[in-house]
């Protein structure tokens, strides 16, 4: 909450200034029934139509001047709510983007999302509410209560006294009903799990036959949903009626005492009448607290949410290093010097463990590895969304740790594993922001083969894509996303399983094309299929973590017994798969080699 | 209801989206609430004694104020409490009443959301499968969670106020004209002005309304896209252009908001003036009246009560439109489940699968997911009891259509399907798709035991059963070193397992069923090399003695094959043995020499 108080610091006066009209707009408000009584006690008695009107007329301007303050007041808080926001949000998003790889794990990307749109949406609604009913209720229950006092102070000590009970009675529904709600919210958690599962598995479900049983298990969970939100809210329903009560029974003491009161010649019944319609405004005003009050407490556990990205401590620092650390004389363009490193803090569980190599300009290094022995991690490391447990990585002799992160990504194109398209236009998702030249784009989409189906599409190039690229088939992705890399001329190029859903021939004539046009670029190329790396200058074999292998094709075919294996079972010479999976029905051809 | 954020985010997009089938929506509800037409005939009962007790509280305010008498010493002490006792009695008894209303509501919507829950679950798993291609699953859970949550909030609160507010216009109406017919003219000059205003507000506020929802419903896609796209606009060191992009969407959805808002602040106000009108009109001439003694104060006073009574329900109505509408508007997603065409019935003379060999016919078989678009044609073949059919293309190509097929999914436009002889729509479902054994990429296990995870296709399976398919299936070994052996619970999609462990405990969960065909997708790129190899095995040994459809990526499954399809967008392009197709010199041939280009 104290962050939102810090964006709402600019606007103080301009809040002080609608408060201030919202405070004459409510005295006004409240005015009436003070009027209502005047007449009924001083006037009426005099016996002068003429005089009743002219108090009908004042009436009448502070109904006026209750409005027009009032709306005035209204508009002005509007106006904070949606420039606090909007800074709120722009810095939210603009942080977002500079968080570090981990700090974003952390965080989760459903989160972040939530954070930047349902918390700031309910941030927007309490900044709006509270400056418009947080001024107006609390004016009018104490405005009221008052009001009251100077009008009849004994009958408003009566009132008061029913205050603290209320209160009470709400911090007794609400510690009771709160903690229920959040059995609810795990009942309903666990309801969704059933379902999610029964989403993802239908086929399974299906073709098992085992709907029925589905079906039971869900009611059971749902059932479960429904019981807990009963109880929640049976709790949660006392509060109405027994606020209505409590107020009621306290404005029948009011006539009581009045009565007395009255009799005794210590106040006018007038003043009961009026007191009564107070009664009824401050009545309203204690239910729109408690409404304030729920309204309030969302809204500081989202202004929490927000708050915790906000502060985030800035990651990825750039460091300066000592002169004997810069540049040295002769340096391959990238290298990795005994890297380890692991997401988690703990030194137990590292991803990658003691990696070291080395591409020279214009060279090439395939990586290739089960999911999960830390392929696409180098990546991340490299392009630094992560900093180094141990170790460095160089770019061109430099630690990329002394590189400012626009400095050092400006050097590369990339296209990740499950990449994204965003819905814009073809063009718009080559050039992608870096305002590149249309030659450029149409050059990066044809070495990219994606200048055949693209002219192909309404508009060709100005064709706007839809969610996620949905309109695009696996293969035209991934080629869309290599034009992307293409278009900017990187001088590091980083292909992460970008061919997996290209046939054969597309997935050569890509790498051709990239060899022959971009002949500066130095490659890193990730992939699944032996395939795809086995022509590269260097190739390092990965598993769980460890590098196993690191050199061309040939040599690692006689000396990396886990490459040999991955090429024996995606590229015949079966032997091996034969000896190992003797179930086999019958032996294999000899000598073909080939893959799908 | 508690919701969840997340929920709500992505419901986010249309928070008060317009209904547009009202009709059948209301007709829907109609239903779900006539079920329950006992109780929700209590509940109007209980609506209708609680309000009339709330109403007659200022009458009897203004009996008991008129006995305190206008001078000292006037006072009827007898009455005052007479009356006073009378509105305590009459409060206590309507706030009774109020909790058992409410008590009785939440009774009502829980009920009909477990109702409507279940219904809609029970539908989605009589939907075919392709329903589940085509819509996000945020989207399904939105409608089960989030879009139950708004129609049982409105069904356990809007209902009751509607009856409420109805209940206090009517009774504070006859109150006042009671207490005094010629006020009761003002009041009554009054309403037409509160309602026309109304009205007019709301059919110039609706359209800025719904677009601040709409430009909400754009930001809320936007973020989305940037947050999950995040490390490309890293890479691509875009931050700024995406900032400057995402400035643009977030002035205009503020923008929205602010001037829904700049009108949306007239109303309360605005409404608030004209009772103030009425409260001046009232005090004027109530005066006056007073003055030629027709009226006393003591009626002045409950009249008051009443017109405040009376003019708070009309401020209201706004509101609850606005809740109604939402209401409906998730409601009519709701019913568009319930009312999607499920999976054929099994005909009435569908006899169960009996004692399977194996024999699987495929008979010009025509198909397409959408009608005018056909992706498999005339296509034939036979697989015989024991054989191996492999089915090679690029990935996305349409294999899955195949399976699809073979466990009846999806029924074929044209041709049939036969197995044993028998074809495919003359067999009940469950028992055509129990002689199948299916072990896809996507490995799906459940938030169970590992036993369970494994029994899950067989029912009243023994624990020896179990271990011996998990030991066929080479992962006893390793389900034996965990500290709960085969009690081990997995968490949801199983991420305390390793993928190839979530691979072979499906193996196992197939080799328990002991069905005579196979699916089997071959692809296991995503787990280690030796791992791999486990996998081979378990999978050779559960090949055996099936007739087997494979999804084939290894060239020693194609090569052994006794039938190769070759699909390709979709359509089975090629077929025959791996010799024929390459002498064919096709697409197939062409495939298994591309790479030496």
């Amino acid at each position: 909450m104290k962050r939102v108080l810090m964006y709402l610091k600019p606007y103080r006066w301009k809040m002080v200034q609608g408060l201030s009209i919202k405070i004459i707009g409510t005295f006004a408000d409240l005015g009436l029934p003070w009027i209502l009584a005047y007449i009924l006690n001083e006037i009426i008695p005099l016996g002068k139509i003429s005089k009743i009107i002219l108090w009908g007329m004042v009436m009448l301007i502070l109904a006026v001047m209750a409005r027009n303050f009032n709306i005035m007041a209204n508009r002005m808080a509007s106006k904070v709510a949606k420039d606090t926001v909007q800074q709120i949000r722009h810095d939210l998003f603009k942080k977002i983007n500079t968080l570090s790889g981990a700090q974003t794990d952390t965080f989760t990307i459903p989160s972040l999302i939530s954070r930047l749109t349902s918390d700031s949406y309910n941030i927007h609604q309490m900044i709006g509410m509270m400056q418009r009913l947080g001024v107006r209720a609390p004016m009018i229950l104490f405005g009221g209560v008052i009001l009251t006092f100077f009008l009849e102070p004994v009958l408003t000590l009566v009132l008061i006294a029913v205050v603290p009970i209320l209160a009470a009675v709400v911090f007794i529904i609400s510690k009771k009903g709160i903690p229920l709600y959040g059995k609810v919210q795990k009942s309903v958690d666990s309801m969704i799990q059933v379902l999610r599962e029964n989403i993802s598995g239908i086929r399974v479900v299906k073709a098992l036959s085992k709907t029925e049983y589905e079906k039971r298990r869900f009611a059971q969970k749902n059932e479960e949903v429904v019981k807990t939100d009963f109880r929640a809210g049976s709790v949660m329903a006392v509060s109405t009626p027994c606020m209505n009560l409590l107020l009621n029974v306290g404005l029948t003491l009011v006539i009581v005492v009045g009565a007395y009161r009255v009799n005794s010649g210590a106040a006018e019944p007038g003043t009961i009448t009026a007191f009564l319609s107070y009664f009824t405004m401050i009545l309203n005003a204690v239910l729109a607290l408690n409404r304030i009050f729920v309204v309030f407490s969302k809204a500081s556990a989202s202004a929490q949410r927000i708050d915790q990205v906000l502060s985030a401590p800035e990651d990825l620092k750039v460091i300066s290093l000592k002169e004997e650390q810069k540049k040295q004389i002769v340096t391959p363009f990238v290298e990795f010097r005994n890297v380890s490193f692991g997401y988690s803090m703990s030194k137990e569980f590292l991803t990658l463990k003691e990696i070291s190599f080395q591409i020279e300009k214009g060279s090439g290094l395939g990586i290739i590895g089960a999911t999960g022995s830390g392929k696409s991690t180098i990546i991340n490391l490299l392009m630094r969304f992560y900093d180094v447990t141990q170790g460095a990585i160089l770019i061109d002799g430099y630690d990329i740790r002394s590189i400012p992160l626009q400095q050092l990504r400006s050097k590369f194109g990339v296209v990740f594993q499950n990449d994204t398209i965003f819905m814009d236009s073809i063009q718009e998702n080559i050039s992608f922001g870096r305002e590149l030249e249309e030659k450029q784009i149409i050059l990066a989409a044809k070495d990219a083969c994606a200048d055949n189906f693209i002219l192909e599409k309404e508009g060709g190039y100005a064709y706007r894509a839809a969610i996620r690229g949905a309109d695009f088939s696996g293969g035209q992705k991934q080629r869309l996303l290599i034009a992307r890399a293409l278009a900017g001329n990187p001088q590091i190029l980083i292909l992460d399983d970008s061919s997996s859903a290209l046939d054969y021939k597309t997935d050569a004539s890509v790498r051709q094309a990239i060899m022959k046009h971009y002949p500066e670029a130095t490659i890193l190329l990730i992939a699944q299929r032996i395939s795809s790396v086995m022509h590269m200058k260097q190739i390092l074999v990965l598993e769980d973590g460890k590098m196993i292998g690191l050199g061309t094709h040939q040599e690692l075919l006689k000396t990396c017994d886990v490459y040999k294996e991955i090429y024996d079972s995606q590229i015949g010479m079966d032997q091996k798969g034969e000896e190992n999976g003797s179930q086999s029905r019958k032996s294999g051809e000899e000598g073909t080699n080939s893959c799908f | 209801m508690a919701v969840n954020p997340e929920n709500q985010a992505k419901k986010g997009q249309t928070p008060v989206s317009k209904p547009k089938d009202i009709k059948s929506t209301i007709k829907g509800l109609w239903n779900y609430l006539c079920r329950y037409r006992g109780l929700l005939f209590l509940a109007i009962l209980l609506t209708i004694s609680s309000n009339l007790l709330a109403l007659i509280g200022p009458m009897l305010s203004g009996s008991a104020i008129d006995a305190i008498g206008s001078k000292k010493g006037e006072a009827n002490f007898q009455k005052i409490f007479f009356y006073a006792g009378l509105m305590i009695i009459f409060y206590i008894v309507s706030s009774a009443l109020t909790y058992l209303l409410s008590l009785l509501m939440l009774e009502i919507s829980r009920k009909i959301v477990r109702q409507m829950r279940n219904d809609i679950f029970s539908k989605l798993m009589e939907l075919p499968v392709g329903y589940f291609d085509k819509h996000l699953s945020g989207d399904i859970i939105s409608r089960i969670s989030y879009d139950i949550d708004v129609i049982n909030t409105s069904l356990s609160t809007d209902l009751i106020q509607i009856c409420a507010s109805i209940i206090t216009v009517i009774g504070s109406f006859i109150m006042m004209v009671v207490i005094s017919p010629p006020l009761m003219v003002v009041m009554v000059l009054m309403i037409p002005v509160s309602i026309f205003y109304t009205r007019y507000m709301a059919r110039k506020t609706r359209p800025l309304f719904s677009k601040r929802s709409a430009k909400l419903g754009e930001l809320n896609g936007f973020v989305e896209e940037m947050i999950s796209g995040h490390k490309t606009i890293k890479a691509y060191a875009r931050e700024e252009v995406m900032l400057s992009k995402f400035d643009t969407i977030n002035e205009e959805a503020v923008t929205a908001y602010y001037n829904a808002d700049y009108y949306g602040s007239m109303v309360g106000p605005t409404v608030n003036f004209i009772n103030n009108i009425s409260l001046t009109i009232v005090a004027v001439f109530g005066a006056v009246l007073y003055l030629f003694e027709i009226l006393s104060l003591g009626s002045i006073s409950s009249f008051v009560l009443y017109s405040r009574k009376f003019s708070g329900p009309i401020n209201e109505a706004a509101n609850i439109v606005s809740e109604l509408q939402s209401a409906l508007a998730a409601a009519e997603r709701v019913f568009r489940v319930l009312k999607e065409e499920p999976e054929v019935k099994d005909t009435k003379d569908a006899k169960p699968l009996t004692e399977v060999i194996g024999k699987v016919e495929l008979k010009d078989v025509t198909f397409g997911y959408h009608k005018e678009h056909t992706i498999i044609k005339n296509l034939s073949l036979t697989a015989k009891a024991g054989s191996l059919t492999a089915i090679v293309g690029p990935t996305g190509a349409g294999k899955t259509t195949i399976i699809n097929l073979l466990m009846r999914f999806y029924d074929p436009d044209f041709g049939t399907i036969c197995v044993d002889e028998k074809e495919n729509r003359e067999i009940t479902r469950e028992s055509l798709r129990k002689s199948y054994a299916m072990v896809l990429q996507d490995t799906w296990v459940f938030g169970g035991t590992i036993f369970e995870n494994i029994a899950y296709g067989k029912e009243n399976a023994t624990m020896e059963e179990v271990v011996a398919a998990a030991k066929a299936a080479k992962i006893h070994s390793y389900i034996s070193k965990l500290p709960d052996g085969y009690e081990t619970v997995l968490t949801e999609d199983g991420v305390n397992i390793s993928k190839g462990q979530k691979q072979l405990l499906t193996i196992a969960r197939a080799m328990l069923l002991d069905a005579k065909i196979l699916i089997l997708d071959e692809a296991t790129s995503n787990v280690d090399t030796r791992t791999e190899i486990q996998i081979q095995k378990a999978m050779r040994t559960l090949m055996k003695g099936k007739t087997c459809f494979v999804i084939a990526h290894r060239l020693s499954t194609i090569r052994e094959a006794d039938l190769i399809l070759v699909v390709e967008n979709g359509n089975v392009v090629e077929q025959g043995t791996h010799w024929e197709l390459l002498k064919k010199q096709g697409i197939y041939s062409k495939l298994y020499y591309s790479q030496f280009q």
